[in-house]
């Protein structure tokens, strides 16, 4: 209470009001924090809060997930066997190879090398780009296998197997009607998680578009970094969630029955 | 000095509002609809969720006429049950978890830390928005034709049986549950960050502990609850089964889903008016809040055991005996840190000097108010009673006493508590004070009857009801235009005193706070210079030392 002088009139607040905007040192101190160093800290605590809530988000899906794959356990492991374990593990790669570009430019805007900064982000956003476009095609083969949950999903293939040409065995251990229909379920939650990463993505690389035209300008090369560091977190994340993602739909317990 | 009423106002006759303040500084629509202060946007809020509120008092009303009589001869049932879901979904999600927060929490958490704005005034600005939209939608399915699965948007009724408009409303919703996370997460990333030198964690006013809790809750469990509505959405919108047993799906997994959130949900409601309740008490005891530190620690346990008692919504819907049992005891003890705010209040008033203004009058009725939900929470938490009374009127009466009894009068003891600060002006006493004590009658003559009602065996959200149940709704339905009385008062002279009202100066109840210590209205900037807090919050006697010197000193 000290400081903030109960006694004094208002004719010497508004006076004083004038002088408040002076000691601004970098332009991209906003007004109401008092130090770089606060900004910086608030824009970091608040990435790392965010990220937060979206763990609490997936948590949700996680914990269906989990609790359905126990259930209809059959229906969930010959499903899984259906998804491109070639197309997932690329795209895993690629990703990871996204996520390691986008450390190294982070690094670059902290020694603010800007060329660095700027390529580096365009290779992020380039093998963001490709997650995507690898995605498209596994989405598509989804479709054209009917495994889209909704109107034509079709459970055919999951009641009878096709028979192995050499032999002359099912591929996979046939479905009672009943359980096949719970496969509907497995690629419903495969569809609802990976297109919320995948919506992620996209909003990522939104926001990488529009820093790249920043950075191009030198804007985080001048030791002001926190926009840089604070999307970085957010692009780690999003790897991260497809690191469960990944083993958790393509690879555990592939072919329990055999 | 404790005799009297301790509003000491400006001579009228000298008396100017300040010259500059953050509500002349800039003119036209768009400098509000464009600003970054916090302050603005806090008033944003402040109109938006009383226009929102008496749309939802509206539907009450509606409910109320209905049940007038034992037949559904106002509405068919099917109107009424868009009529209460409605009125829950409106009151729930755009009055009651953003009022405090949003509209009083915003104007008033930086200022109480000594801090110039929230850390992040854009994403606070983005968040304002976000609740117009939710409201625009929910406005949209009204005139859609309205959705009838009650707030709880319980499946698989919601998701495949039902024709309304689940789409708008969840879309709605969702995106309220956006705006939620972002105010939350504002705050706890100022109060963190952005406190002035020396205002350390005991230092802060108990209002600011309260919406720290608050908004751990709603970055934790406002997440959970939007998954819940996209799983809807999705398998409203794709016809799976999620949620549909039919299908194979679980309906429990929505439940707990959505309980998750809505459990601590009702904290976040409850949380932030408790710490007005004790700002108003210990301003008007003239005493630091008995206990401070027992009370701000137990809202950080009420948000904290929040999360671990959702399932005792379920006990009738086939949760195994055990965890019902588990979940009942975890109920019990959420009820503990509650009590602790309830006795350190009455310890606070016990020792200190009191006064009677209209914010503290409002703060006895949510003391009392809420202290008979909160015990008739516990008969609800307890396995045997529940099987008996959920799903009669006795949880309505329970929640009504808790929301409304609680919630609403704190944040009505808050509006009047603060008007002077945000507006510079006093508002007519002996009005503000005939309201109070009309919005406690009306309230009581309309839920109290409904407790009895339940107790009977009367069930909720049924049009029609057994003729030997009409004396009491009637009843109910008095108290509720007695209700609706008192809530249209203050609408009225508050919005007088904004012209005539008398003018404030800085520090009318004479209290401790920061948010005191600058002009009314504030600058934009709120302080000259960043203060420095050198004393523990409600400091009385510090502040009565000062004044006996002060006087002494002129005369
Ligand atoms: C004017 C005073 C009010 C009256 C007369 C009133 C009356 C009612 C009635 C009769 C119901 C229907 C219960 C049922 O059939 O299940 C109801 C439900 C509800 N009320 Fe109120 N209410 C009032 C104010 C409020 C306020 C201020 C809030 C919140 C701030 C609120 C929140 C709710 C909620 C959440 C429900 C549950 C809706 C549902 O079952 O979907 N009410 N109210
Ligand atoms: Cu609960």
């Amino acid at each position: 209470m000290a400081n903030a002088n109960p006694t004094a009139t208002h004719e010497t607040l508004v006076h004083d009001a004038h002088d408040v905007h002076e000691h601004h040192d970098l332009p991209q101190l906003r007004h109401h924090f008092e130090t770089e160093e606060q900004q910086r800290e608030a824009g970091s605590f608040g990435m790392w809060l965010f990220l937060l809530t979206e763990i609490m988000f997936f948590g949700g899906l996680f914990m269906a997930y989990l609790l359905y794959r126990n259930w209809y356990y059959p229906a969930f492991a010959t499903a899984s066997n259906q998804l491109n374990v070639p197309l997932g593990t690329i795209n895993t790669a690629i990703l990871i190879s996204s996520g390691f570009f986008m450390a190294l430019g982070v690094w670059a805007a902290e020694v603010r090398k800007k060329n660095v900064l700027v390529l580096m982000l365009v290779l992020t956003t380039v093998f963001g780009y490709a997650f995507l476009n690898v995605k498209y095609f596994e989405y598509k083969e989804k479709w054209e296998k009917h495994h889209i949950p909704g109107a034509t999903f079709d459970i055919s293939e999951f009641v009878n197997p096709p028979i192995d040409a050499k032999t002359g065995k099912p591929t996979e251990e046939p479905l009672a009607p009943d359980m096949a229909q719970k496969t509907q379920l497995f690629f419903f939650l495969y569809f609802a998680m990976t297109g919320m990463h995948a919506l992620h993505m996209i909003i990522g690389l939104v926001l990488l578009l529009w820093l790249i035209y920043r950075a191009n300008r030198g804007e985080f090369t001048e030791g002001y970094v926190a926009p840089i560091e604070n999307f970085g977190l957010y692009w780690h994340f999003v790897d991260i969630v497809w690191l469960f993602l990944f083993p958790l739909l393509y690879l555990i317990n592939r072919h329990p029955l055999k | 000095m404790s005799a009297t009423t301790i509003v000491s106002l400006p001579d009228q006759a000298t008396a100017r509002l300040p010259k500059t303040n953050y509500l002349n500084n800039k003119h036209g629509l768009l400098s509000w609809l464009l600003t970054a202060d916090h302050k603005r946007i806090g008033i944003l809020y402040l109109l938006s969720i009383t226009f929102f509120f008496f749309i939802g008092g509206a539907f009450a009303g509606l409910i109320r006429l209905e049940l007038l009589t034992p037949q559904p001869d106002l509405v068919a049932s099917d109107t009424y049950n868009k009529f209460f879901t409605m009125h829950g979904i409106v009151m729930i999600f755009l009055f009651l978890v953003p009022s405090v927060p949003a509209a009083l929490g915003n104007f008033l958490v930086p200022i109480m830390i000594g801090a110039k704005d929230l850390a992040f005034p854009k994403i606070n600005l983005l968040s304002w928005y976000l609740y117009m939209t939710a409201g625009l939608f929910t406005l949209a399915t009204l005139v859609l034709g309205g959705v009838d699965t009650g707030w709880t948007f319980t499946t698989p009724l919601s998701t495949h049986y039902l024709n309304t408009h689940v789409m708008t409303t969840a879309i709605g919703i969702f995106i309220a549950g956006f705006s939620s996370i972002f105010t939350g997460l504002n705050f706890i990333v100022t109060i963190h960050r952005m406190r002035a030198p020396g205002m350390t964690w005991f230092r802060m006013p108990l209002f600011i502990w309260s919406n720290y809790a608050a908004s751990l809750l709603m970055v934790l469990g406002t997440p959970v609850l939007a998954i819940a509505i996209v799983l809807v959405a999705l398998e409203r919108t794709l016809n799976i089964g999620v949620f549909d047993p039919a299908k194979g799906g679980d309906p429990l997994l929505f439940q707990h889903l959505f309980w998750f959130y809505s459990h601590p949900a009702v904290y976040i409601m409850i949380l932030p008016g408790m710490g007005v309740i004790s700002e108003v008490m210990s301003t008007f005891s003239r005493k630091r809040v008995f206990g401070y530190t027992a009370v701000a620690f137990s809202s950080v346990a009420i948000a904290l055991f929040g999360f671990f008692v959702w399932a005792h919504h379920m006990f009738i819907m086939g949760v195994s005996n055990y965890s019902a049992l588990v979940f009942s005891l975890l109920t019990m003890l959420v009820a503990v840190p509650s009590a602790i705010k309830i006795f350190n209040w009455a310890f606070t008033m016990q020792k200190g000097s009191i006064t009677f203004e209209t914010p503290m009058l409002y703060a006895f009725g949510f003391i009392g108010l809420f202290t008979i939900g909160g015990l008739t929470g516990v008969f609800l938490g307890s396995l045997g009673m529940d099987v008996h009374l959920t799903e009669t009127y006795f949880v309505v009466a329970h929640f009504h006493f808790v929301m409304v009894g609680g919630m609403l009068m704190a944040f009505l003891a808050g509006v009047h508590f603060w008007w002077p600060k945000i507006t510079g002006r006093m508002y007519p006493e002996s009005l503000s004070k005939l309201a109070a004590v009309v919005t406690f009658v009306g309230f009581n003559l309309t839920f109290l009857p409904q407790f009895v009602l339940g107790y009977l065996g009367m069930p909720r959200r049924y049009a029609a009801y057994p003729a030997e149940f009409q004396v009491l709704n009637v009843m109910s339905t008095a108290g509720a235009t007695v209700l609706g009385v008192g809530y249209m008062l203050p609408l009225i002279y508050l919005g007088w005193s904004l012209k005539y009202g008398a003018i404030a100066g800085n520090n009318p109840w004479q209290a401790t706070g920061l948010e005191w210590q600058i002009q009314s209205p504030p600058l934009t900037e709120n302080f000259l210079e960043t203060p420095i807090v050198t004393q523990e919050a409600y400091d009385y006697e510090w502040l009565e030392e000062k004044m006996k010197h002060e006087v002494t000193h002129v005369g």
